[in-house]
């Protein structure tokens, strides 16, 4: 499998950590690849991998665009796990990451509406999605709020029940914070918990799927 | 909530975000200078302030520094800014008199904000004994804050930061690895103790350790700040001097070691690193370490070079004094890479 991380316009560390979570949950013959738009966000990639002791190649593709490419090598794997028993901590979590993993489904709602068209209909069809997605054999990982979606997790919403429903079903509910505070509705939010930019990016990014309705 | 305030305050301030010394230098090197015999430290010596002399006793001591937000709180924000432009004042060896607020403010933002920041800034210019004399704002995209301070000097008595000796020890005012702290913090994975001692030291003004200092023999002196450690110490070595530092010696927060290791590492960092790496030859050292001496230090200690009996009286001055301070290397004759770092033998 192949994971990319677009960490264009972000600074360091925030590519270098986006890749390393990336590289955490790599197995053999697994890929790894990175966009960024600076030649120092490479540099830092690089030293990364050579720490890590991960094969990497680095190749510039556009004026401020450049690609990292990750692949294990023998030794890296074997490097990997010493490091890894001798940091519990990190065990732990990539024990976490692989451990019986399903597919990672992250549900991104970027409306409270669903579909175009009649804006009576959207909100129908809206709370029957997510009605659907409480039914599903294995919930979402994540459900993603953002711009008129934030609207669906707070007071007054019709969404509120299936979205504490999905909750308690293990699914997280992140509401994007900026969305919140530009509707006015941060002391509303009524399920889950306020998320930033990093955390819907990392989200989307490391998802195996990514669904919008 | 706490998450998400940090975008829009925090996006890599501090001294991170201070321009590489590469670029630096060349604009630097097409700027006409004028001569002036009372210029007594210009641009020549990337010095940490100008010194002007206007009598034979007395010359004053220019210096300016701002930077965007670091930490999330504005007055602990203010403090930092403030304790960082203040500290050039006593690399200098000499006292600080007034300080001006230099202020970039997004004209739609909570002006209590800019309050609480201003009001940090004055605790840490009291602080220091001057005086807060006015400033001046600028409406910007950007939150930006520092101060413009003077200071005054016995012109026989100035710090410069390139009068080293061989056989000089070398001594550090501030453990390392603040950059790497707050650069973990940025993306969630500072610890809250790790934090705070960051913190701690970043409001912490360099004005106890220079007090102890001025009663002996100081050759140079420097504030580790942007360029990192190995930065600034290879200022302070000129053309004539190459240094030894012993990586074992060097105080540093553990929670940096650690979050280095995992790779919490700045741009600023690596272009400190670019600048440099040709000139040090790392004998044995590991990478966490490496990354330390090259992480940028926001308000940062002084960097001392002194004989090597008052090196160790002062030092031992300053640890009576409950003044933090590790002697971590020494002047030596020239090498082939102008600075030696003996592995701290982890690795």
């Amino acid at each position: 499998m192949k994971r990319y991380v677009d960490a264009r316009g972000k600074q360091c560390p925030i590519p270098v950590v986006e890749t390393r979570k990336a590289l955490e949950l790599m197995g053999e013959g697994d890929e790894v690849e990175t966009i960024v738009d600076n030649e120092i966000a490479v540099q830092n990639l690089l030293k990364m991998a050579k720490q890590k002791k991960v094969a990497a190649q680095a190749e510039q593709f556009g004026e401020e665009e450049y690609r990292v490419s990750f692949s294990r090598t023998e030794e890296g794997l074997n490097g990997e796990e010493s490091r890894k028993k001798a940091n519990g901590k990190e065990e732990k979590a990539q024990k976490k990451e692989t451990g019986s993993r399903k597919d990672r489904v992250v549900v991104a709602i970027s409306s409270d509406k669903m579909g175009q068209g009649d804006d009576a209909l959207g909100e129908i069809l809206m709370k029957g999605f997510l009605y659907a997605l409480t039914g599903l054999p294995v919930p979402p990982t994540a459900v993603l709020l953002y711009n008129g979606g934030a609207r669906l997790s707070v007071e007054g919403s019709g969404a509120l029940p299936d979205l504490r429903r999905l909750e308690k079903l293990g699914t997280e509910i992140l509401t994007c914070g900026t969305c919140l505070n530009f509707y006015g509705l941060t002391d509303k939010l009524s399920v889950g918990k306020i998320t930033d930019m990093y955390t819907i990016c990392e989200k989307l990014t490391e998802a195996d799927k990514v669904v919008r309705p | 909530m706490e998450k998400q305030e940090k975008g829009l305050f925090c996006s890599g301030g501090g001294c991170t975000a201070k321009l590489g010394p590469a670029a630096l230098k060349r604009v630097l090197e097409r700027i006409p200078r004028k001569q002036d015999e009372d210029l007594l430290v210009g641009f020549e010596s990337s010095d940490d302030a100008a010194v002007y002399r206007l009598s034979p006793e007395l010359a004053v001591v220019h210096t300016l520094d701002f930077f965007p937000p670091v930490v999330e709180d504005p007055e602990l924000y203010g403090q930092i800014a403030a304790a960082n432009a203040l500290s050039d004042i006593y690399a200098m060896g000499a006292e600080v008199r007034t300080a001006l607020n230099i202020v970039c403010f997004p004209e739609k933002e909570d002006l209590n904000l800019l309050g609480k920041v201003i009001q940090g800034g004055a605790q840490k210019v009291e602080e220091a004994g001057g005086i807060l004399a006015g400033g001046h704002s600028i409406s910007d995209s950007g939150i930006k804050y520092g101060l413009s301070v003077t200071g005054t000097v016995h012109p026989d008595k100035i710090w410069r930061n390139n009068g080293c000796q061989r056989g000089d020890l070398l001594l550090l005012t501030k453990p390392l690895g603040v950059g790497i702290i707050c650069a973990a913090d940025r993306v969630g994975e500072a610890s809250k103790e790790a934090m705070e001692k960051a913190i701690r030291s970043m409001t912490t003004l360099n004005k106890a350790a220079a007090d102890v200092l001025r009663k002996f023999q100081v050759h140079a002196c420097t504030d580790v700040t942007g360029f990192g450690f190995l930065g600034h110490l290879r200022e302070m070595l000129g053309s004539d001097h190459s240094a030894r530092i012993w990586a074992e010696k060097l105080p540093y927060f553990k929670e940096a070691y650690e979050y280095a290791g995992n790779f919490l590492i700045t741009a600023a960092a690596q272009r400190n690193r670019n600048a440099l790496e040709h000139e040090v030859d790392f004998q044995e050292v590991s990478f966490e370490m490496e990354e330390l001496l090259f992480d940028p230090q926001t308000s940062g200690g002084l960097l001392v070079s002194l004989g090597r009996d008052t090196a160790e009286k002062a030092a031992r001055e300053m640890k009576e004094q409950g003044v933090f301070c590790a002697i971590v290397g020494e002047i030596t004759e020239q090498t082939k890479r102008k600075i030696i770092v003996k592995g701290e033998g982890r690795e």
